[in-house]
């Protein structure tokens, strides 16, 4: 076998050997270090696309939300809810949400009369120009660099104009810390690269998480497939919740 | 905290129609209901008081230093619900130290602070200087010393001084008339600009807020004069209360013609909201809306106070014709408090269902603490009339 080196390149390697050995020992801690703050929230911009088509209104979203989330078990507190929208012939519209849909829903009884039926998915729109924010008295509710509307509960002062700004109902007191509490996109998960829960339990793929402004996202994906549409666009909220066949009935 | 869940329970199987899951619970109670209802007593007050500093109404003048002291207490227990409603009063100092200014609500400390501050507390030592100091040259007793501390060390009495203090009485008036606009308008807005909600959003709030106030300021003002001098066993100055009773009708004409216009432009607009709005309307407000606050709150007291204005009554029938007119309208804007903030949670923002309120009688949110909250003021005002008399006779006589 012939000898690949000649002595000047070993006696190269010799040196470099030691001096990577000595770099990584000092490196590799430091990479550790920044691992942390590895995260950068100015290089993420974050919506939610929902399919309604897709959603079968099993309700494992909100069941998931709750446990992720720490959410209140009680019936009247919800960071995430399904509606079932029923609509008649003769145009009169049923909507209802039992226990925010956590359950699914009781099987309707079929009727000739029904015109179409579907699910809708609720959550916080996390709005561009998001009205909860702009009445909080102290700044307790935020918008973040990424694009998520957030509480800090250590300085929320229990006001609750944030609630009645919301034209979404997506807000509530949390009862036992007296703070306004909503919806985070998981916050916690997604910075760490993972999918909010209610996405990630979703079994039919109707809630499609993901950042807007990159590309290759599958958010930008539907955002190129589907007509979509987004609730109360009148106000001009501009939410980043984006519903694709959307019914005009929903409000 | 099961207690509260249990009323929940009980409020969503009283539900009509569709809500959002979260809105079972009704956030702004009773407190909220008081915060209006008294700060618009504050700045009605007021601008009763100004009209005979800056306009020359001499018929008002002796409510001029009552008015004064009434505004005043019921402006020290204005924050009060707002405090005991708060989730975390402890917190609320943050609303001064770091107010978020896109907030109209973080708004709330400048507005109440300069109110305070500037124009009643200044006015008042004003108005009261030169009486103070002669009270604490003449005086006896503790008020002899309330008075000396309240001169703050002042002891000029000649001409100019005086002079001086009627300047700056006139001065701050003329600032204070567009602050009680500030502070009651500003209240108005805290609910006018909420788009979210159709019942509240609307440009005229602030200024039904404004009217409204001045009629219950004027009318609270006409019923503590007529009682203290029932109290005192005096006659009421007649044309006094034939001035206030027309400013009362005056105010009441144009607050009515306001509201009639924005419920006329609502349902000549019929917007997406309007269907539940008149679902509202026509049965968890019809008590408090169309008999209470317009019928028995607005229309009976024009009539009461037309009739009684503009007629050969005997003085006596006319003053209690005056006297239960202004007790009505009290009734009246309390309701109107009520009907706008309560109202405008009794319905889904999905516009497909009705909310439920229920009051309760215990509890930080109940009636005995909105009732404390409603005497208090009267309580305060009782210990400031007692250090500073409002009464004609006191006036560089010895007081208290």
């Amino acid at each position: 076998m012939e000898q690949d080196y000649d002595r000047r390149e070993i006696l190269m390697k010799l040196v470099e050997l030691p001096c990577s050995a000595v770099l990584l020992a000092v490196c590799g801690p430091l990479e550790a270090l920044a691992a942390d703050g590895e995260y950068d929230a100015r290089e993420h911009y974050y919506g939610m696309g929902i399919q309604v088509d897709k959603c079968i209104g099993c309700g494992r979203c909100v069941a998931a939300c709750k446990a992720e989330n720490d959410v209140p078990p009680e019936p009247f507190y919800f960071r995430t809810w399904v509606e079932r929208y029923v609509i008649d012939s003769d145009g009169e519209v049923k909507v209802d949400s039992p226990e925010g849909g956590i359950n699914g829903f009781p099987a309707g009884e079929e009727d000739e009369d029904t015109l179409r039926a579907f699910f809708i998915p609720k959550l916080c729109n996390h709005c561009d120009n998001p009205p909860c924010v702009q009445v909080c008295p102290v700044g307790a509710t935020f918008m973040t660099e990424d694009g998520v509307t957030l509480v800090d509960a250590d300085y929320c002062i229990g006001c609750r104009y944030c609630i009645q700004a919301c034209p979404y109902g997506a807000r509530y007191l949390d009862p036992r810390t007296k703070t306004a509490d909503k919806c985070t996109f998981c916050y916690h998960r997604i910075t760490r690269g993972l999918l909010p829960a209610c996405v990630e339990v979703c079994p039919t793929g109707a809630r499609v998480f993901g950042e807007l402004h990159s590309l290759a996202s599958p958010l930008r994906r539907l955002m190129r497939m589907s007509q979509l549409q987004v609730l109360k666009p009148f106000l001009n909220t501009e939410p980043k919740v984006y519903y694709a066949n959307l019914d005009g009935e929903v409000r | 905290m099961q207690e509260h869940f249990d009323h929940l329970r009980a409020l969503s199987d009283q539900v009509s129609g569709f809500i959002y899951p979260n809105e079972v619970e009704l956030h702004w109670g009773l407190l909220v209901v008081l915060y209006p209802y008294i700060t618009g007593l504050v700045a009605g007050a007021f601008i009763l008081a100004s009209l005979e500093k800056v306009f020359r109404v001499k018929q008002v003048e002796p409510t001029y230093r009552l008015a004064l002291l009434t505004a005043l207490a019921f402006l020290l227990a204005a924050p009060l619900p707002l405090l005991a409603h708060l989730g975390h009063p402890e917190r609320s100092f943050a609303i001064f130290l770091t107010p978020q200014f896109k907030s109209a609500m973080a708004m709330f400390g400048f507005v109440y602070a300069w109110y305070l501050m500037v124009v009643l507390l200044l006015e008042i030592w004003f108005e009261y200087r030169a009486d103070l100091v002669r009270w604490s040259r003449d005086g006896k007793g503790v008020m002899k010393w309330i008075h000396w501390l309240l001169t703050l060390g002042s002891r000029d009495l000649s001409e100019t001084a005086v002079a001086f203090d009627r300047k700056a009485v006139y001065a701050i008036t003329l600032v204070g008339i567009p602050s009680a606009f500030l502070l009651h308008g500003y209240v108005g807005f805290i609910f006018g600009s909420v788009k979210a909600n159709p019942w509240w959003s609307s440009v005229l709030m602030p200024i039904v807020f404004l009217f409204s106030a001045m009629v219950s300021g004027i009318a609270l003002v006409l019923i503590l004069y007529y009682l203290a001098t029932m109290i005192r066993g005096e006659t009421p100055n007649m044309p006094c209360l034939d001035k206030l009773s027309e400013f009362l009708l005056y105010a009441l004409i144009i607050d009515l013609s306001l509201e009639t216009l924005d419920f006329i432009h609502r349902l000549y607009e019929s917007e997406e909201s309007i269907d539940i709005l008149s679902e509202l309307i026509l049965s968890k407000l019809f008590l408090s809306l169309t008999i209470v606050q317009i019928l028995i709150g607005t229309i009976g007291p024009m009539i009461l106070l037309a009739g009684a204005r503009f007629s050969n009554l005997a003085p006596e029938l006319k003053r209690v014709s005056y006297f239960i007119a202004a007790l009505l309208v009290q009734v009246g804007i309390f309701s109107t408090r009520w009907n706008v903030v309560l109202g405008g949670q009794l319905f889904s923002k999905s516009l497909r269902g009705l909310t439920v309120y229920k009051l309760e009688l215990g509890g930080v949110e109940g009636v005995l603490t909105a009732l404390g909250l409603l005497i208090l003021p009267f309580l305060i005002l009782l210990v400031l009339v007692k250090i500073l008399p409002p009464w004609e006779e006191a006036r560089g006589a010895t007081g208290g």
